[in-house]
């Protein structure tokens, strides 16, 4: 049975090419290996080698022929053509997104976990840490001064002493070794907790954290999961300057492979961060430094646990709604405090999950008030703003009466100077100023 | 002592002269410039006219003064965020770095960068920068335009035992080598990073080695006496001078204050500390080798009034010049035009 020699394709992007020499003539024998023909493109010259041994008896595409398809019979070995194989399937359309509902499906109301106490976002997410780490002994945390030091900004205080030095460890400052040290574990099914001392420290390992965490279990046909936290500091700190005081939300966000929650209260962190380190997945824990220390209530209940993906409303409102994360909860509550004494009221969303994004929450609001003002200390430009603005334009265009409108911060790096920095943040003037100018008053 | 790529030792000692009287008192005056300045900037942080991040030089002072002696003007000097003395070392000018501190437009970035980010192209000082390591591909980078352009100058890249773990330091040193590039690397090896102290963050003991793979030349050296300092750095610039690549030293010093203005000094002893600044201190070693050699203490006694006027000045300066226009928030994002 003869072999039908095929137009091979010599690069990824190759369609087409022209037959430019024959080195063997029709009756020929060949060996494996030999170069039987040379093929053009617009980018090179190649030579075809033979893949079966054999007699070249036909030769289907004379030398110089311009546009041979890849794929296509050039020459019969041995007598009769093998059947073509069939054309590779062409490509059919994605899958629908799931990540955009056509109808965003109305979130259950949050659980009521019972009684609570005061405590610090600090202590919550310390006590998260602690909880998880007695429940699964294949929980570690790693970082830099997080062991005896207790944190950089003392979140690990204590964690030393209860689990010893082989599940809280010291790690060098290497976080591109360090990070990318935790997936490995993580593939093997550990469950690291890895934290950066700063969220802008993290870029020295976001290739790992991109390319490695969030990427395996998709690459690898669903067969390596990375269940990974990745926690610490984001955005704006006091008067550090601009390689220390910046918000990274919108950059994790923008990846499939990861879920991303940015705690505002302590018991959102507390909440978040249980889940996140029970999450099978990578998991981008967005804290604030400047939160740390400001208290909140937290259920006392040991299983309380809050679930990734779903947005609390703060506040309930009807003419405005104001939809922030992290420490633009905290102004956007301010704002609907002042707004509330100027005869605006304010529905506050706090999202706590910045991917998966709780569109339906929100679209639910602005179908109730019709106008929306994103609050996010980030920069503007493809900012979290932007992607709530744009679900809302899907999802609920036409229950605007008013363009949305987003407070950010400025869009040049973090400034030192103590003036230009309280310009550069965004300020609570201006989130007011926005729901007046939505609201038309 | 120093030791080659191959990692034997060899006494150098006697082959360079000591500093000349001279030089050594340019050098006191100069690490007591900084020694005064810094304790000056943490008085004004203590007083709120500084904020977020503030890393004093104070001990250390004696790396960069006898680094500096060895260079030639048209090199360049990188370091980190603990950069107040290496800026002074370079010749800028105490107002401008005090300024800067206290975030005002006659600082040297207009104060919009900091304690942490200062520049001056001027005096070849690239900065000033916050990422723990990335200084030293930059440096490397700095060396890469000498060796393009084959204009014969050195650049030294000053950075911290801590951030000798980085990966990116060893891409450098690599690259370095590879490529020939005029370049000292100085590891300033204070003992600790944060509260870390180096044999818990680096399974290597003798740092001066760790570009040996590459063929890096390397040596420990005393940093807390700047007559040692000057020495290696002198053989060391000469030899990337003279094209034979990059160089390694390892600075042994000692920060005396925090590792920023809050620490909590629990990572060491306080005799620890007290026992370098009594028995190690580089101003009093070059003070005390001065008299040695004769300079009489009335002469040491100008320079402490000529380095505490200077001070005094950059202070005043710093507290009266203005904060940066609000239009400066804009600016400089891009280049314009
Ligand atoms: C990439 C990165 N990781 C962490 C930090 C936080 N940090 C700032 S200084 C420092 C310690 C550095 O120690 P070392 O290199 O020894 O320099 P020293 O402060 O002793 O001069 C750390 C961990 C940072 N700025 N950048
Ligand atoms: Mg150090």
């Amino acid at each position: 049975m003869g072999v039908a020699i095929l137009m091979p394709a010599l690069s990824p992007t190759m369609t087409e090419g022209k037959l430019a020499r024959w080195l063997k003539k029709e009756g020929e024998r060949i060996k494996a290996g030999e170069v039987i023909a040379e093929i053009e493109t617009d980018k090179a010259t190649m030579e075809v080698e033979a893949v079966d041994e054999g007699v070249l008896t036909r030769i289907l595409v004379p030398e110089g022929t311009e546009n041979v398809q890849v794929n296509a019979p050039i020459a019969e070995l041995d007598g009769g053509a093998a059947p073509a194989p069939s054309p590779a399937p062409t490509a059919v359309a994605p899958a629908s997104a799931p990540a955009l509902p056509a109808a965003p499906a109305a979130a259950a109301a949050e659980k009521d976990w019972g009684p609570t106490r005061t405590m610090t976002v600090r202590e919550a997410l310390r006590d998260a840490m602690a909880a998880e780490m007695r429940r699964d002994p294949d929980v570690f945390l790693i970082g830099e001064e997080v062991a005896q030091y207790q944190g950089a900004y003392k979140v690990s205080q204590g964690l030393l002493e209860e689990f010893g030095p082989k599940r809280v460890m010291d790690m060098p400052i290497t976080e591109h070794g360090f990070a990318g040290m935790a997936v490995g574990a993580a593939f093997t099914g550990l469950k690291p907790i890895v934290e950066f001392m700063t969220f802008n420290f993290s870029m020295q390992a976001i290739d790992q954290i991109i390319n490695s965490a969030a990427k395996t279990l998709y690459m690898s046909g669903g067969q390596l999961g990375c269940p990974i936290v990745f926690r610490g500091p984001n955005g704006a700190a006091s008067r550090v300057a601009a390689q220390h005081s910046q918000c990274y939300a919108s950059w994790y966000a923008h990846c499939p492979g990861l879920k991303v929650v940015a705690p505002w209260s302590a018991a959102d962190a507390k909440g978040l961060l249980r889940a996140a380190i029970r999450d099978p997945n990578p998991v981008i824990v967005l804290e604030n430094e400047i939160l740390y220390g400001q208290s909140f209530e937290v259920p006392v209940d040991e299983e309380f646990i809050l679930p990734i993906g779903r947005a609390k409303v703060e506040r309930a409102g009807t003419d405005v709604t104001l939809v922030a994360f992290s420490i633009m909860v905290g102004m956007a509550m301010q704002a609907a405090e002042k707004l509330a004494e100027q005869g605006i009221s304010a529905e506050v969303i706090n999202l706590r999950s910045l991917r998966p994004l709780d569109t339906a929450t929100i679209v639910e609001s602005v179908k109730k008030t019709n106008r929306l003002v994103t609050l996010e200390e980030g920069w503007p430009y493809a900012g979290i703003g932007a992607e709530v603005a744009m679900r809302i334009m899907e999802h609920a265009f036409d229950h605007l009466d008013a363009p949305p409108m987003r407070v950010t911060g400025a869009d040049v790096p973090m400034p030192y100077a103590a003036n230009l920095e309280k310009l550069a943040l965004p300020r609570l003037e201006q989130v007011i100023e926005a729901a007046r100018a939505v609201t038309y008053r | 002592m120093a030791t080659d790529s191959a990692g034997s030792k060899r006494r150098s000692k006697a082959k360079e002269p000591p500093m000349g009287r001279d030089a050594l008192l340019k050098a006191y005056r100069d690490m007591l410039l900084i020694r005064r300045f810094e304790e000056k900037a943490g008085q004004l942080y203590g007083m709120g006219l500084i904020g977020g991040f503030c890393h004093l030089y104070i001990g250390q002072e004696a790396v960069v003064v006898g680094m500096q002696a060895a260079l030639q003007p048209g090199d360049q000097v990188i370091t980190s965020y603990r950069d107040h003395g290496h800026m002074l070392a370079c010749g800028m000018e105490a107002r401008g770095v005090m300024a800067e501190l206290t975030g005002r437009i006659g600082g040297y970035s207009k104060g919009k960068g900091g304690s942490m980010h200062m520049f001056s192209r001027e005096q070849g000082f690239y900065g000033g920068h916050g990422i723990v390591g990335a200084q030293v591909s930059l440096g490397t980078g700095l060396a890469f335009a000498n060796w393009y352009r084959n204009d014969g100058r050195v650049a030294l890249t000053y950075f911290g035992e801590g951030a000798s773990n980085q990966g990116q330091v060893y891409e450098s040193f690599n690259l370095a080598a590879l490529f020939k590039l005029p370049v000292v690397f100085i590891i300033e090896n204070n003992k600790y990073g944060m509260g870390t102290s180096v044999d818990r963050a680096s399974a290597s003991r003798d740092l001066s080695k760790n570009g040996s793979p590459w063929g890096i030349p390397g040596e420990q050296v005393d940093g807390m006496n700047v007559q040692s300092v000057h020495e290696a750095g002198r053989r060391a610039v000469a030899h990337c001078r003279a094209g034979n690549g990059p160089y390694l030293l390892e600075m042994k010093t000692y920060r005396y204050r925090g590792h920023s203005m809050s620490d909590p000094a629990k990572y060491r002893t306080r005799e620890e500390v007290q026992k370098m600044r009594e028995q190690h201190d580089c101003i009093e070693t070059a003070r005390a080798d001065l008299l040695a050699l004769g300079v009489a203490e009335a002469e040491l006694k100008v320079i402490d009034e000529e380095v505490k006027a200077i001070v005094q000045d950059s202070a005043d300066f710093a507290q009266t010049s203005p904060e940066p226009p609000e239009s400066e928030l804009w600016t400089d994002v891009l280049v314009e035009g």
